[in-house]
């Protein structure tokens, strides 16, 4: 089967998507395929676009902080933070040191609870349900440490511009440190499940290549950069929040792994180290939190006043589970910014695709594919309808017009 | 000559109906057993046979660019062989409904047939998931075929050599259980076959590891992705009677015991008795040979399925057989 081409010469083409059970969030992959090995592959996004940031511009910054918790169902924090973070430094806003620590703790959390929903579906993708079943089993004791501390499973509402909105009490800490032994205990078994296993080192081992010099030159990011051994991390290259005080390193591949090849493997490594390192940083939080205040400002009122006569640009940046997002606000004295732009952390990942997929059989897709943990709802930005036909495709020439005529536009207004 | 025939044809029908029944019952117990080891409740014992009933009242979606007769055959003649395949397998303590004097090798050809429509279908409903599933089912089968004779072979080998008439035939290989033919070394030989069959299995029945033709996350359900209601329906239950036919054969090569044997009973009540603990045993192959190995792999990549069974399972097999030889030559029976 192995490459036997015999009887067509051309590659036939398998389209994989937009809805496939391989992808957990509409994109389409067309394959040119030549028996089972894939030639050459080409993909779409932009299938779950929702006009996010169309809504926020008619709203308050206020306002636009529960609407970034809605912009993926994972990263509630992530996307939250980097929009807070972005707002507080145009309006020189001071954070609070205690809301530093509780965002970062949840930060953590959050990191931990994905990480291990990506494992489960790594292991899904490689027939394994069993592991998928254990895995989001295990899940669980994090979620539930997220919703005692912000009250909800996802869309969490914690994260205000200036702090937080919830406290950690006295009582909840024993609760994180439990929580925090639970998966200490449960540390040494997972990387058993998962980097033991025969069937799982033979499906991933070499496959879902990425090179370091194709990582740069494709700006990947994240563990997904990480694992082709790109050392880079938000936290450490430009902490914010409680990491300044933090101990926080890149994670890397390790030697005793074989280090850094930048295949799916070490994909896993890279996400469950980071698991590890998620526990410490959460243990050092609880052990150095200072005390004080949560919220720069506590009236509302006061604070969107603040808000509204705040004017320049700044970028919120925060390292979220699937590597850097980014978040630009531009605000010029009105009640709401006058641009919002999400840059989304899997939107600079998908073109690490392309080079992965290349030479690769089509059984390994869909560990490939989720190897980077896509998250498309996070990263569709733009969605061209023509006429209220097909969906179109903007080439770089026309994209480039568009701009400019925008920018004419807006210099006109002013 | 009449009555004979009328035995026959009662005997295909009643084998037929049960054949069915156990197959929706194994069916249930793996979904159950396998919901259970991954900390699930899973769905009610009844769970298949509703579904079953669902999907008989549903339409019969045929795609437009299949060619419609042979994809609306294809599931009809993929029960029709596995349900003829069970007319051979000795059931409980009861004789095989037909038989000759090559059963085995006639078992052996059978058993490719649903898979041979499998591919039929799948290659007939013109989508490209479909299309590769049917590639991938072609190669797995000639895959797992080589061990699955060796086991056969290695067993009517050992029969034949010693002095048993007609060793190709179930109901000898059932009256002369091997455990009882070979010495130590043989008794080794015998478990390494054993293994072999009870792991070709799952890939005969296209479940994980070995479910690449259906790869769900790779392939969509390749080969049947395009199936629906009734040709769906008559897939799931030929699945159902592979179950049975692979576990039966499974029960009859190496575990052919009667319990009557053993338990002083009533004339009347033994049939039953062998008859109850034939399901116990095929349920306990089906749990360790479906289940057990299901739950607890990831899916093989194609070319792993192919050396898988050519290289370490058919070593491993012929490793078997040597041994059940060697133990043959050197007590010099």
């Amino acid at each position: 089967m192995n490459g036997d081409t015999t009887k067509k010469s051309t590659p036939y083409t398998v389209p994989i998507g937009p809805v496939h059970p391989a992808l957990k969030e509409p994109v389409m992959f067309t394959f040119k395929v030549e028996g089972e090995v894939v030639k050459s592959v080409d993909f779409a996004p932009g299938n779950t676009h929702r006009g996010i940031e169309w809504m926020g511009m008619r709203r308050n910054p206020v306002q636009i902080v529960h609407l970034t918790d809605r912009i993926c169902g994972i990263c509630g924090i992530v996307h939250s933070l980097s929009f807070a973070r972005a707002v507080e430094q145009i309006a020189e806003i001071e954070v609070p040191q205690r809301a530093d620590y509780i965002r970062t703790i949840l930060h953590e959390l959050e990191r931990m609870q994905s990480h291990i929903l990506w494992a489960g579906v790594a292991a899904h993708e490689l027939g394994f349900d069993t592991l998928l079943f254990l895995t989001w089993r295990v899940r669980e004791q994090a979620m539930d440490l997220i919703e005692n501390l912000t009250g909800n499973r996802v869309n969490y509402g914690i994260i205000q511009i200036g702090g937080v909105r919830r406290d950690i009490s006295d009582d909840q800490i024993p609760l994180i440190k439990q929580g925090l032994d639970y998966y200490r205990g449960l540390l040494a078994q997972m990387k058993t499940v998962f980097l033991d296993d025969s069937t799982i080192r033979m499906r991933c081992r070499g496959h879902g290549l990425l090179s370091y010099r194709d990582a740069e030159l494709l700006c990947a990011i994240g563990p997904t950069a990480r694992a082709s051994g790109v050392a880079m991390d938000v936290r450490h290259d430009y902490p914010y929040c409680a990491y300044g005080d933090l101990d926080v390193h890149p994670i890397i591949p390790p030697q005793e792994f074989g280090g850094p090849q930048g295949d799916v493997y070490d994909r896993i490594i890279v996400r469950l180290l980071e698991i590890a390192q998620s526990i410490d940083i959460i243990q050092q939080c609880l052990d150095n939190m200072p005390a004080g205040e949560i919220l720069w400002e506590k009236k509302l009122p006061k604070l969107l006043l603040t808000l509204k006569k705040a004017q320049g640009e700044a970028i919120g940046r925060v390292e979220a589970p699937r590597g850097e997002c980014m978040h630009y606000v531009r605000m010029d004295g009105n009640d709401s910014p006058a641009t919002w732009k999400v840059k989304a952390s899997s939107y600079s990942n998908l073109m690490s695709w392309i080079p992965m997929l290349r030479g690769e059989q089509l059984a390994d897709v869909p560990i490939i594919v989720a190897s980077i943990d896509p998250c498309m709802s996070c990263t569709d930005r733009v969605s061209v309808i023509r006429d209220g036909g097909s969906p179109g495709y903007l080439t770089k020439e026309e994209l480039t017009r568009l701009s400019v005529e925008k920018t004419r536009r807006i210099e006109q207004c002013h | 000559m009449p009555l004979d025939l009328i035995r026959t044809v009662a005997g295909a029908i009643l084998v037929g109906i049960f054949g069915l029944l156990v197959a929706i019952f194994l069916l249930g117990v793996d979904r159950i057993l396998t919901a259970r080891m991954q900390a699930r409740i899973g769905p009610p014992l009844s769970q298949p046979l509703t579904d079953l009933r669902k999907l008989f009242t549903k339409e019969n979606v045929v795609p437009a660019n299949a060619i419609p007769w042979l994809f609306n055959m294809a599931p009809v003649v993929a029960l029709a062989s596995a349900l003829t395949i069970l007319l051979y397998i000795p059931i409980g303590g009861f004789e095989p409904v037909l038989s000759g004097g090559g059963d085995l090798v006639l078992v052996m050809y059978l058993l490719t047939l649903p898979a041979l429509a499998l591919v039929a279908g799948g290659f007939a409903s013109g989508s490209p998931y479909a299309t590769v599933g049917a590639q991938r089912e072609m190669v797995t089968m000639i895959a797992y075929e080589f061990p699955l004779a060796v086991v056969i072979i290695a067993i009517a080998w050992k029969l034949a050599a010693s002095g048993i008439p007609l060793p190709f035939m179930l109901a000898s290989v059932q009256a002369n259980p091997v455990w009882g033919l070979v010495g130590p070394l043989g008794i080794i030989g015998a478990l390494i076959l054993f293994v072999v069959l009870i792991i070709v299995t799952p890939a005969e029945l296209s479940r994980i590891p070995f479910d690449t033709p259906e790869a769900e996350t790779e392939l969509a359900g390749g080969i049947l992705v395009e199936y629906s209601g009734k040709n769906l329906a008559l897939f799931t239950l030929t699945q159902g009677v592979k179950t049975v036919v692979m576990a039966s054969l499974v029960v009859a090569l190496f575990i052919p015991y009667r319990l009557s044997a053993l338990l002083p009973a009533p004339a009347i009540l033994q049939p039953v008795l062998d008859l109850l603990f034939y399901l116990v045993l095929v349920v306990l192959v089906a749990f360790v040979s479906v289940s057990l190995i299901r739950v607890s792999m990831a899916r093989f990549r194609i070319n792993q399925v192919v050396s898988v069974y050519w290289i370490y399972l058919s070593l491993i097999g012929i490793t078997g057989l040597l041994l059940v030889m060697a133990d043959h030559f050197l007590r010099g029976v």
